[in-house]
């Protein structure tokens, strides 16, 4: 087992271990802090999918922006926050959670069948690739290829996702102004 | 080698866990943390297809492109679950059940 698949698994342990333990806790700032490890380990996995750009990406705006926001939008919403999640009773296995957890775990088994039907390390495209030997190598420079790319083949989408970002920016300006001075 | 049937495990698992917080949670913070959850998974497979990708590398750049959409989606929510505090003094989605006239 090489290195590279050992600290694979290492990674995505440490994802999934930390988003059900997200998804499992009655505390509210402690979840969000595991999010937070989350988002690292993601950022981890992408760096072993060869994209570093995109996980360089990953940790500046998750993690440096979205987790700010979401930990500034908790503090502002005061200790009623919590006091819904401490109206929950501390069984063990909730009852009321079940028809939740049967609809996450039969989705994932779906989702599974699906992978496992596509066997998508032998679909024709990704074998083309292969053979040609024309995959993203270890060693190789990528960021300037995708800054080339993004200005020339990608100028469409580019312009209408500043679009959208500059609709979201006047939008979320005007939903949290204050009342009354409209 | 890394396959990419091992990025899609750990994608499929990351949904689900998304899946099962926007289902089951009563706080609408832990609702766009499911959100977040979700989206992450999908540009992990973006990501892992990607590699495969060395000269459009349409990949990673509509990766690039779903982490700015979540940043936009995480802002207006956050400003939209201020607002709903404000008038509600609380973020219980089942208890919001009034529109605005």
């Amino acid at each position: 087992m090489s290195i590279a698949q050992l600290l694979f698994y290492v990674m995505s342990f440490i994802v999934v271990a930390s988003a059900l333990f997200v998804a499992s806790t009655k505390n509210l700032v402690r979840s969000i802090f595991m999010f937070f490890i989350t988002l690292f380990a993601l950022a981890g996995l992408y760096v072993l999918a060869l994209a570093d750009f995109v996980a360089i990406t990953q940790i500046v705006i998750y993690v440096g922006g979205i987790l700010v926001l979401i930990l500034f939008a908790f503090m502002l919403s005061g200790k009623e926050t919590l006091n819904v999640l401490q109206q929950q009773k501390s069984k063990f296995i909730n009852l009321s959670k079940l028809p939740a957890i049967l609809l996450g775990l039969l989705f994932f088994v779906v989702m599974v069948n699906v992978i496992c039907k596509i066997d998508a390390d032998n679909l024709v495209w990704v074998k083309q690739v292969i053979n040609s030997n024309n995959q993203i190598r270890p060693n190789d420079e990528m960021i300037n290829n995708i800054g080339v790319n993004l200005m020339t083949r990608y100028l469409l989408p580019f312009e209408a996702i500043s679009i959208l970002l500059l609709m979201a920016l006047i939008g979320a300006a005007h939903l949290a102004r204050k009342e009354g001075k409209a | 080698m890394i396959t990419l049937t091992d990025f899609l495990m750990v994608g499929a698992v990351l949904f689900c866990t998304g899946l099962y917080m926007i289902v089951s949670k009563h706080n609408a913070i832990q609702i766009l943390i499911g959100i977040e959850l979700m989206l992450n998974a999908a540009i992990l497979n973006l990501v892992a297809f990607g590699r495969y990708d060395k000269l459009n590398n349409g990949g990673q750049i509509f990766a690039l492109f779903a982490i700015v959409l979540a940043a936009a989606t995480t802002a207006v929510a956050l400003a939209i679950i201020l607002n709903v505090y404000k008038k509600y003094k609380t973020i219980d989605p089942r208890r919001i059940n009034n529109l605005k006239d």
